[in-house]
C-alpha cells in the first residue's frame, strides 16, 4: 500500500464518522431541551435592565418639542405604546389615568404605527393621561424597544435603564401586585 | 365498536411490521427465498390493516362518535361534512395515523411496483420500511392512541381549531406528509444499498422515482402550506421562516441535492456515497421535523400540544433510525466502489457545485432552526432567529445557485464548454441586465434586493428556454424537425425546464411581494375611503352573517383604480360558537400584477373597525412557479425509462451541443 493512502485512511474515516458525530451533539441538545423544567415559550425582555434607547420623536401636539430620552432625565416613568386602532389599548387606557392621577407618574405615551389625525381623534376620545405624545409613524422607535405590538409599557428609574416591561394590556391586579412596589422601591 | 376495530388493526399491523422489518432481512442475509420474498405479502397486508384503522378514524369523526377522545377534542356536530373529515388528521395523533398511512402505502407501491428491483435489495429495503412503520406505530399506540375512549361520553365535542377549518387543511397535510414519508422510501434504500455494499447507476434508477414522487409532493405541500398561510392567517404574508416552516424547508432543501446528484450516480457512476448520504439526510430532516412539531422543544405557531414524553419516544426513534445508519454510513461507505474523476467544467461539475450550494443552505437553515434551542439549553438565554439572519445567509447562497442553473444544464457530461455556454446565454445575460436597470429605475430608493431578483427571475427564465431553444434546433432546421425533436425530447427534460422555468417564476414573485408590498392599518369609519398604491378603498359597510357553525361579520369595500370601478372586496371577520376565539378571512382581488388583500379586525368604536389594507405585488407568481415546480416533477416522473424495466444500462442521453 502506498504510504500516502495509509495516511490518508484515518482520516478518511474519521469523515464518514462525522455524520454521526453531528447526530451525537444533537442528540444532546434535544435530550436537554427536553428537560421538563425548561420553558420554551418563556421569552425575558432583552431590554430589562438595559438604558433607554435613544430616539428622537415628533410629538403629537405641535406645540410641544419633541420627544426623546431628555423628557424622562431624573424621576421615575412610565413609557406607554398604543395606537388609536387597538382595542386592547382603549381598554387599558382608564388605568394609565390611574398610574398617572393615584401614583403621580408621569406617563409618556408612543403613537405606534398611526396617522397623527388618527391619534389625536383616539386622544379626544378617551381622554389624555400622557405628559407628552410621540408619533412613531414608522414603528422604527418600537423596533429598538423590543415592542412586540401594542400596547406595551415599560418602567424607567431615575437613571433611564428600564426596569419592567409589559408585553400586554395593563390590569388592576397588576398594578396594584407588581407595578406598585416597583414604583415605590424606584422612587426611595 | 369501530374505535375498537380501528385500534385492533393497529395492534395487527405492529406485530405484522415487527414480522416485516425481521424476516426478509435475516432472509436476505441467509440466502433463504421464501423469507425475503415475505417482505411482499407483508407490506400490501400492512397497508390493509393501516389503512382499516385510518377508515375507523374517519368514520368515528363522521358519526361524530364523541366517545372517542380525539373526536370530542378535535370535532363537532356542527362542523361541517368536509371539515370533520378534515379533522381526523388535523390533530396530533390522526396526523400520526395518516404519516403511517402514507408510510404503508409507500411500502406497498414497493413491493407491487417494483418486480425488477433485485430480490435481496427489495427485502432489505423493505425491511427497513417495517421497522419505520413499526417504531411509528408504536409510537402511536404507546403515547398517542387516536382510539382512546372516553368514559362517559360528552354529549357535544370541543370543535375544531377555527383556523384549521379551510379547505387547506384537507390538502396541505397529506401532501406534506407525502413528502416527508416519501424520503423514507429512499432512505431504505439508501441503507439496503449500504447493507449490500452496492451502489451504481441502477441503484440510482429505481431510487430516483421515489425522490422525485418525494420532492414533487413536497414541493406542493409546501407551496399549499405558504398559500393558506398567506389568505388565512391574514398577516399578508406567505413564509415567516418559522421553527415548523423550516422543518419542512430542510428536507425539500435536502431532497432537491438528491435529486440532482442521483443523475450523476445515474448517468456518471460518480458521487455514490454523497448521494448515501444525502438519502439519509433527507428523512433526516423529515425526522427532525416530527421531532420539532410534537415535542415542544421549540415555540412555533404550527406545534402540536407539547408533551415532553412524545418528545422523548421521537427523539428515541430518530437516534435509533439516523444513528444507526449513520453507523452503518461511517463503516461501509468507505467500501463503496468510488466513481470516476470528473472535469470540474462539465455537467457533473455543475451538480456539484449545486449540492455545495444546497447543502449548505439547509445547513444555514438547520443552523438558524436549532440556535434558539442550543443558547437556551447552555443558559445563554431566550432568542428568536427570524427573517434578518435568513436574508443574510440563505439568500446570498441562492445568488450563485440561480446564476449556475442556468448555466449548468448546457454544459455536457464529461466535458463542458464554458464559453460556449456562456456564449449562448449572453442574450439571457444583457436582458437579465436590462431587467435589473429598469426595476431600479421604478423604483425609486428601494432596496438592491428587488432589481438583483428580478435581474436573477429574468436570467433562469431565459437560460432555462435557451436551453430547450437548443436542444429542439429552433430556428435552425426546418420548423417540421423541430417538432419532431420536441416532441422526441425524454420527459425527464421536460420536467426539468418546467421545473427551473417554475422557480424562476417564483423568485420574481417573491421578490416582488418582498419588496414592494404595502400596507395600510387604519380604524374605518363607514363611508370613508384609503387610497393605497393607486388603489382606494371605500369602507361601505357591515352586514353580519351566519355561516353552519358560526357568526361573520362581512365587511364591503368598494375599490377603485384610477377612479374607475375595479372590484368589490368582502372580508369577514368569523366568529366561531364553540371555541370562541375569532378568526380573519381576508378578501383577496388577484391579477398578474399582483393581489390587493383587504381584513377586517375589531371594532374600534361605534361604526368604526380595524381594517388592514395590503398590495401585494407579483404574489400570485409565487403560486404560479410552485405549481410549474410540481408539474415539472409530475412530467419527469412519467419518463419512459421508469414505466419500462430497467435491465442494463440505457444508452446515455447526450446533452445538445457539448
Amino acid at each position: 500500500m502506498p504510504e500516502e493512502e495509509a495516511v490518508s485512511t484515518p482520516i478518511r474515516r474519521l469523515l464518514y464518522s462525522l455524520p454521526i458525530l453531528l447526530l451525537a451533539a444533537f442528540g444532546w441538545l434535544a435530550w436537554r431541551g427536553l428537560a421538563p423544567d425548561r420553558d420554551p415559550s418563556a421569552l425575558p425582555s432583552a431590554m430589562v435592565g438595559k438604558p433607554v434607547p435613544d430616539f428622537t420623536l415628533p410629538p403629537l401636539d405641535a406645540s410641544n418639542e419633541a420627544l426623546s430620552p431628555k423628557d424622562f432625565a431624573g424621576k421615575v416613568t412610565v413609557i406607554n405604546f398604543f395606537a388609536s386602532w387597538c382595542l386592547p389599548c382603549k381598554a387599558e387606557h382608564p388605568l394609565l389615568f390611574q398610574l398617572q392621577k393615584d401614583m403621580n407618574l408621569p406617563v409618556y405615551g408612543i403613537a405606534f404605527m398611526d396617522q397623527p389625525s388618527d391619534a389625536t381623534g383616539y386622544i379626544k376620545e378617551n381622554g389624555d393621561p400622557y405628559a407628552k405624545i410621540g408619533v412613531d409613524q414608522n414603528g422604527r422607535v418600537a423596533f429598538n424597544f423590543g415592542v412586540q405590538g401594542v400596547p406595551e409599557t415599560f418602567i424607567l428609574d431615575r437613571q433611564g435603564i428600564i426596569r419592567y416591561r409589559l408585553a400586554e394590556p395593563l390590569d388592576p391586579d397588576r398594578i396594584t401586585s407588581e407595578i406598585a412596589p416597583l414604583v415605590k422601591s424606584l422612587q426611595q | 365498536m369501530i374505535a375498537e376495530i380501528g385500534h385492533y388493526a393497529l395492534v395487527l399491523a405492529l406485530a405484522l411490521a415487527l414480522a416485516q422489518s425481521v424476516l426478509p432481512m435475516v432472509g436476505a442475509a441467509r440466502g433463504i427465498r421464501p423469507w425475503m420474498a415475505f417482505a411482499r405479502p407483508a407490506a400490501v397486508a400492512q397497508l390493509g390493516f393501516v389503512g382499516l384503522a385510518f377508515l375507523a378514524l374517519v368514520t368515528c369523526f363522521l358519526r361524530s362518535d364523541f366517545s372517542v377522545a380525539t373526536v370530542y377534542h378535535y370535532s363537532h356536530t356542527q362542523q361541517p361534512t368536509i371539515y370533520k373529515i378534515a379533522a381526523a388528521w388535523g390533530n396530533h395523533e390522526g396526523s400520526l395515523l395518516l404519516w403511517v398511512l402514507i408510510l404503508a402505502i409507500f411500502g406497498a407501491l414497493v413491493a407491487l411496483l417494483g418486480e425488477n428491483l433485485p430480490p435481496r435489495l427489495k427485502a432489505r429495503a423493505l425491511s427497513v420500511q417495517g421497522m419505520i412503520g413499526f417504531a411509528f406505530i408504536a409510537f402511536m399506540l404507546f403515547t398517542s392512541n387516536p382510539f382512546a375512549r372516553l368514559s362517559p361520553a360528552p354529549f357535544e365535542g370541543e370543535e375544531l381549531n377555527p383556523l384549521l377549518q379551510d379547505p387547506g387543511l384537507a390538502m396541505h397535510p397529506p401532501m406534506l406528509y407525502l413528502g416527508y414519508v416519501g424520503f423514507s422510501m429512499t432512505f431504505s434504500f439508501a441503507v439496503a444499498a449500504l447493507i449490500e455494499g452496492r451502489v451504481d447507476a441502477a441503484w440510482a434508477r429505481w431510487v430516483r422515482p421515489w425522490t422525485l414522487l418525494a420532492w414533487t409532493t413536497l414541493t406542493a405541500g409546501i407551496v399549499l402550506g405558504a398559500h393558506w398561510a398567506y389568505y388565512e392567517l391574514g398577516w399578508g404574508g406567505w413564509w415567516f421562516w418559522d421553527p415548523v416552516e423550516n422543518a419542512s424547508f430542510m428536507p425539500w432543501l435536502a431532497g432537491t441535492a438528491l435529486l440532482h446528484c442521483e443523475t450523476v450516480v445515474e448517468k456518471r457512476d460518480a458521487l455514490k456515497v454523497w448521494t448515501i448520504l444525502l438519502s439519509i439526510v433527507a428523512f433526516g430532516f423529515s425526522l427532525l421535523g416530527t421531532f420539532l412539531v410534537r415535542s415542544g422543544v421549540i415555540t412555533s405557531v404550527h406545534a402540536f400540544a407539547q408533551d415532553p414524553a412524545r418528545g422523548l419516544f421521537i427523539l428515541f426513534i430518530l437516534g435509533i433510525a439516523l444513528g444507526g445508519s449513520f453507523a452503518l454510513f461511517a463503516w461501509r461507505a468507505p467500501t463503496l466502489q468510488p466513481g470516476g474523476l470528473f472535469a470540474p467544467i462539465s455537467r457533473e461539475g455543475a451538480l456539484v457545485l449545486n449540492n455545495l450550494l444546497l447543502g449548505v443552505a439547509a445547513g444555514t437553515v438547520l443552523l438558524g432552526t436549532l440556535y434558539p434551542l442550543a443558547l437556551s439549553v447552555i443558559g445563554g438565554g431566550a432568542v428568536s432567529v427570524g427573517a434578518p439572519y435568513y436574508a443574510a445567509t440563505f439568500v446570498p447562497l441562492m445568488v450563485p445557485m440561480v446564476l449556475l442553473m442556468a448555466i449548468g444544464p448546457l454544459l455536457g457530461w464529461k466535458r463542458g464548454d464554458l464559453p460556449g455556454a456562456l456564449q449562448r446565454l449572453a442574450a439571457a445575460g444583457v436582458l437579465a441586465c436590462f431587467a435589473a436597470g429598469y426595476t431600479f429605475h421604478l423604483e425609486t430608493g428601494g432596496s438592491w434586493l428587488a432589481p438583483l431578483g428580478i435581474a436573477l427571475g429574468v436570467w433562469l427564465a431565459l437560460g432555462t428556454l435557451v436551453e430547450w431553444v437548443e436542444r429542439v434546433k429552433l430556428f435552425r432546421v426546418r420548423p417540421r424537425e423541430n417538432w419532431n425533436r420536441a416532441r422526441h425530447l425524454p420527459r425527464a427534460a421536460y420536467g426539468m425546464t418546467l421545473a427551473h422555468l417554475g422557480l424562476a417564476i417564483a423568485i420574481i414573485g417573491m421578490t416582488g411581494s418582498s419588496s414592494w408590498k404595502t400596507e395600510s392599518v387604519k380604524a374605518m369609519q363607514i363611508g370613508e375611503s384609503v387610497t393605497l398604491d393607486g388603489y382606494t378603498y371605500r369602507f361601505d359597510g357591515v352586514m353580519p352573517t351566519r355561516g353552519p357553525n358560526y357568526l361573520a361579520e362581512r365587511a364591503t369595500f368598494t375599490v377603485t383604480k384610477d377612479g374607475r370601478p375595479y372590484t368589490v372586496l368582502y372580508p369577514e371577520r368569523r366568529q366561531y360558537e364553540v371555541q370562541a376565539a375569532p378568526t380573519t378571512e381576508s378578501a383577496i382581488q388577484s391579477s398578474l400584477a399582483g393581489d390587493i388583500y383587504a381584513v377586517i379586525g375589531d371594532h374600534a368604536g361605534p361604526q368604526s373597525w380595524t381594517v388592514r389594507i395590503y398590495h401585494q405585488p407579483l404574489v400570485p407568481w409565487i403560486w404560479a412557479g410552485g405549481f410549474l415546480m410540481a408539474l415539472g416533477g409530475v412530467t419527469s416522473l412519467s419518463d419512459r425509462r421508469y414505466r419500462i424495466g430497467v435491465p442494463n444500462r440505457l444508452p446515455v442521453v447526450q446533452a445538445t451541443g457539448a
